[in-house]
């Protein structure tokens, strides 16, 4: 039986890293299976998690000093709620894991804690049903287990409830960063093409120059939405996700503008500020899928009337930037 | 949690309470506190706080609660959007 410690080591602070920044997110798994944290007997309490690193070291951490059994579920190395509601985090898997591990072999009661937020995909009567097994659904957070376990497996209210706090939004913005990689890469190819086409056919020292000038707009417009939108949530006036983007993207719009504006045409000077508030619109839009309280109906609602004005505004852009060298 | 309200009205839960059995493991998983049991049945506090995660439903034992449950993410919504137009059906998110 595999032992887990309820410290972390120098690698788990790198792999954490790895994993906040993006670089390792989609590979930063644990081996499915049933682990001992302390020493557990037949009587330990069986705490089910996903196979996601980050999930299965938040619960380990939270354990010190307590005796129980970690049943890791495979979720493909996804995390608990988002597998859940992917549907790798489900009863079937659930059943899987209980008679893969022998877990019957080695407790003697008929039990399951498993962390609230998997409840999405695991259907509490249908465990039951397949192998006799209670479940028991724990608090949100790993880190309330101790209170649950000792209050005799009770919550209170404050543990059954998400939170998005400044911190918990904080660590997503490098993976929110992280994603932009690759269509970033696409972009300045793209951008510094368009921008040295002018009444010379193609302009090298205009491609740099005018280039830089909206890449510059771009990063100012993901800082909007991909940095001060998740930050300021809470403030940004609006429901929807892609005005909150245009609100925080305001500021670096402006900012662009009193930067760039003495070099450049009026044309150019509304696709800049257009342009960066495209990009802050659209990131921020983006972000719904990383909070905990956007729900499909609202998503697919204002994405119906932001998706269209941020392409008018990026075709409007386009059109400005290129006419600019011309007027 | 209250510092956050998303868009009103457009949230598909429903509650029948005629099957309902009271037996309030739906109030016990919702993730936004607005499932109670009260004399009259299920009670849903504040609809529009709903983000239709499906954790209710899933574990009714009699089908009281419906919801189309999902993923509230732009990027999977294209993402379904694009598989749609094309006719593919492989579904790859971000997480």
């Amino acid at each position: 039986m595999p032992q887990v410690a309820a410290t972390a080591s120098i690698r788990d602070f790198w792999g954490t890293i790895g994993a906040r920044t993006g670089v390792i997110r989609r590979n930063y798994k644990v081996a499915p299976g049933l682990y001992a944290a302390g020493s557990p007997g037949p009587q330990s309490p069986v705490l089910v998690t996903a196979n996601y690193k980050l999930s299965f070291d938040a619960l380990r951490l939270s354990l010190a000093g307590i005796d129980a059994w970690l049943l890791v579920v495979d979720t493909r190395g996804i995390n608990v709620w988002c597998a859940a509601g992917k549907g790798s985090f489900s009863t079937s898997e659930v059943l899987h894991s209980v008679h893969h591990s022998r877990l019957k072999e080695v407790v003697s009661h008929r039990q399951l804690i498993l962390p609230q937020l998997a409840a999405t995909g695991v259907a509490a009567q249908a465990v039951r049903k397949g192998c006799g097994c209670a479940v028991r659904f724990g608090p949100v957070r790993a880190a309330d287990l101790p209170a649950f376990l000792r209050n005799s497996m009770q919550c209170d209210e404050s543990m059954r409830e998400v939170t998005f706090s400044l911190r918990e939004r904080a660590v997503l913005i490098p993976v929110e960063l992280f994603l932009l990689a690759k269509p970033l890469l696409a972009a300045i190819v793209l951008v510094l093409i368009l921008s040295g086409i002018g009444p010379a056919i193609f302009s090298p020292a205009a491609a740099l120059n005018r280039g830089l000038i909206l890449l510059a707009a771009t990063g100012l417009g993901i800082i909007g939405g991909a940095v001060l939108a998740p930050l300021l949530l809470p403030w940004l006036p609006g429901r929807q996700f892609w005005c909150k983007g245009l609100v925080s993207g305001a500021p670096c719009a402006l900012s662009a503008w009193l930067l760039f504006a003495p070099q450049l045409g009026l044309p150019e000077q509304l696709a800049l500020v257009l342009w960066t508030e495209t990009v802050s619109s659209y990131l921020a839009m983006n972000f719904t899928g990383s909070t905990p309280f956007t729900s499909p109906s609202g998503v697919e609602f204002e994405m119906r009337r932001g998706l269209p004005a941020q392409l008018a505004a990026a075709c409007l852009t386009l059109a400005l930037w290129l006419a600019g060298p011309f007027i | 949690m209250h510092d956050y309200r998303y868009i009103d009205g457009v949230v598909t839960l429903e509650v029948d309470r005629l099957r309902c059995v009271a037996c309030g493991n739906c109030v016990v998983v919702c993730p936004h506190r607005i499932l109670s049991l009260t004399a009259e049945g299920l009670e849903v506090s504040d609809r529009d706080l709903c983000m239709e995660c499906g954790a209710c439903a899933r574990n009714c034992p009699v089908e009281a609660i419906t919801v189309s449950p999902g993923v509230g993410c732009a990027v999977a919504i294209m993402t379904a959007w694009i598989n749609r137009l094309v006719g593919r059906k492989v579904l790859s998110g971000c997480c």
